[in-house]
């Protein structure tokens, strides 16, 4: 029971970046359990041989599964994986995949699954976690009393770190068990400008009904692009009611719930459903003409001002300084 | 075709939450109750369904505390036809609380059984899966939308980057988030006849616990924040600070 499984996420064969945090998080786990750390991959062609990067962060071994790429496959795969292993703990990403693949190992495995964690320890041999509730207006501390404890850890929280190993990769082959069948991807539709998921990227930019149509996005989007392709933007629900932009892009409490590094509120009040989506960012920067908007109270650095002249000001510095940085 | 939804009674969005003193579990008096706004959602892909196929009953089940009676009353004046209520207390024991639920399921003959993607009390997208799991069904997460056509059910997921389309034979299993449903208002009418529905009220079986709880505590506060300035003038500060101060940029 000493050893630690990562889920590492890929898609089309390339290998997400908060895999490297999943697998941190993982050798931490194994550090303290004694154990080894295994890194399990689906994600198509190729991916298996990519994932072997994650030995930088300690992973000692790469477990490759080939053809499961929809999720009824891939949990049916992982939890063989796990059975087969002598695993205290599987880590998975608390991504859009990592949430849809996570519970459904965990009932294969018949052991309860602790989401979004923020915070992880091992304490009398077992796994202890800190996880938000209630909109994040509280923190739980929980114990996983089963094994192996299952948990998803938030994206963003936890700094990568390097513990260097030459991780080798194994190929698994999938057994047949079936899964419960009935279940068929037939179709993708791309939806336009998306290429980040809100709840993955380290910056945000996101925007409120002060910006008063969706004609005036652009202005958000100059100063996203500014920031680098790890920035995406956001929303605020009044923005997502108004249909200005999709609902995958709403923060707070009936949307995302985000902890990028930086976090841009433009003209957004601050209310308390919105906040619960992300006042756990690293940096919190607001836009509002009114000095009295809630947001001003979770903000570390705020502009009081016209965003219609903000925004534009500040894409134009940030360019400036990523140019002199090189 | 009948529809089950599992809806789930929390404490509305703008509650203030205060820790009781055993440091356990929130106060749980003077707190508005609401139905899950995804859970809503939820219902209300059920009672679409049923009117466009003319025919099928929309039953709506619960695990919680008697109290949920009264959520469960509100979703049968949206339409719903039947209630069903396992009484105790839910923690943030999700894998618990689908094997509460698949015990129930198991019983019944619903085609679909519908989730809200998340309770947004515990937030952890996990109970529709798990209980998909249990019950040995294909299971679709974060559907916008859905169609049954005979034996089949077609939904549209709101995945990264776009929506994938997913079929399913039935019986089957969705989690819902906000797309095409918009809940309704529940009428008069539909207030009125809520009360002579049927609403089933038992304990819940008992299960044994997969986590413990062990302590809740207040999020650290956020250091205090300051205004940089205002208008254009205070772009180059700002920028600065992120630079130097914060070491984000
Ligand atoms: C059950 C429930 C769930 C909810 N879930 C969410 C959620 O998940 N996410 C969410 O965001 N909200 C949520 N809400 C809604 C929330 O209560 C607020 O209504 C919403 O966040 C307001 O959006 P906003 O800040 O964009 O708009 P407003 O509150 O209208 O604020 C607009 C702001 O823009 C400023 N402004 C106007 N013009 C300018 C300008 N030219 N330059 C600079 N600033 C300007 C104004 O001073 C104001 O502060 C929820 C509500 C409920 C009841
Ligand atoms: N105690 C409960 N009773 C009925 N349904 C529940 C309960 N808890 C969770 N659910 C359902 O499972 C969904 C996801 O919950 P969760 O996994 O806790 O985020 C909710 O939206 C409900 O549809």
């Amino acid at each position: 029971m000493a050893d630690v499984l990562a889920v590492a996420e890929a898609r089309d064969g390339v290998v997400q970046g908060v895999s490297r945090e999943v697998v941190t998080v993982a050798r931490g786990l194994a550090d303290a359990l004694g154990g080894r750390v295994d890194a399990a991959v689906a994600g198509g062609r190729g991916a298996g041989e990519a994932a072997a990067a994650l030995g930088e962060q300690g992973a000692d071994r790469v477990l490759a599964i080939d053809g499961a790429e929809q999720v009824d496959v891939r949990a049916v795969a992982v939890a063989e994986v796990v059975r087969g292993g002598d695993y205290g703990a599987v880590v998975f990403a608390a991504t859009g995949p990592g949430r849809d693949l996570a519970p459904r190992v965990a009932a294969r495995l018949g052991v309860a699954l602790l989401t979004d964690v923020v915070a992880v320890e091992i304490d009398g041999g077992r796994v202890v976690v800190t996880r938000p509730v209630f909109a994040g207006k509280a923190l739980a501390r929980v114990r996983a009393l089963g094994a192996p404890a299952l948990l998803s850890i938030r994206p963003n929280v936890f700094p990568v770190s390097d513990a260097p190993r030459a991780a080798q990769v194994e190929h698994v082959a999938l057994s047949g068990e079936a899964s419960a069948g009935g279940y068929r991807v037939v179709g993708f539709e791309e939806s336009a400008g998306a290429a980040l998921d809100v709840s993955e990227a380290a910056i945000i930019v996101s925007g409120g009904r002060g910006l008063k149509g969706p004609e005036n996005w652009h202005l958000l989007a100059d100063l996203r692009d500014a920031l680098g392709e790890t920035a995406a933007l956001g929303a605020s629900r009044a923005v997502v009611d108004a249909g200005w932009r999709p609902h995958a892009e709403q923060v707070g409490q009936t949307g995302k719930t985000v902890t990028p590094k930086l976090y841009f509120a433009v003209a957004i009040s601050g209310a308390i459903q919105h906040l619960a989506g992300m006042r756990t960012s690293g940096v919190i920067v607001a836009v509002n003409r009114d000095a009295e908007a809630p947001i001003f109270g979770v903000a570390d650095y705020g502009i009081v001002g016209d965003a219609f002249e903000i925004v534009p000001e500040l894409a134009t510095a940030v360019r400036k300084l990523r140019e002199q940085q090189g | 075709m009948n529809i089950t939804v599992c809806v789930k009674r929390v404490p509305d969005t703008a509650t203030r939450i205060r820790i009781a003193p055993d440091g356990r579990d929130i106060e749980r008096d003077g707190v508005k109750y609401v139905l899950s706004p995804y859970d809503e959602f939820a219902v209300e892909a059920a009672l679409q369904l049923v009117e466009a196929a003319g025919q099928g009953e929309v039953t709506l089940l619960s695990y919680g505390p008697e109290s949920t009676q009264e959520s469960l009353r509100s979703g049968l004046a949206l339409g719903a036809h039947k209630a069903v209520l396992l009484t105790g207390t839910p923690d943030m024991d999700g894998w618990a609380t689908a094997r509460v639920l698949a015990s129930e399921l198991a019983e019944g003959d619903a085609g679909l059984v519908l989730f809200g993607v998340k309770a947004v009390d515990d937030d952890q997208q996990q109970v529709g899966p798990m209980v998909a799991e249990l019950l040995d069904r294909p299971c679709a997460t974060s559907v916008v939308a859905m169609d049954v056509a005979g034996d089949v059910v077609t939904c549209r997921r709101a995945v990264e980057g776009g929506q994938e389309v997913v079929e399913m034979d039935l019986p089957a299993v969705a989690t819902i988030t906000k797309g095409r449903y918009e809940p309704r208002y529940a009428s008069l009418r539909g207030i009125m006849m809520a009360k002579r529905k049927p609403l089933v009220v038992k304990p819940a079986p008992e299960v044994a616990p997969g986590i413990a709880v062990e302590s809740l505590s207040y999020p650290p506060e956020r250091p205090e924040g300051r205004i940089v300035g205002e208008g254009t003038d205070a772009v180059p500060e700002l920028v600065r600070l992120l630079r130097e101060e914060a070491k984000v940029l």
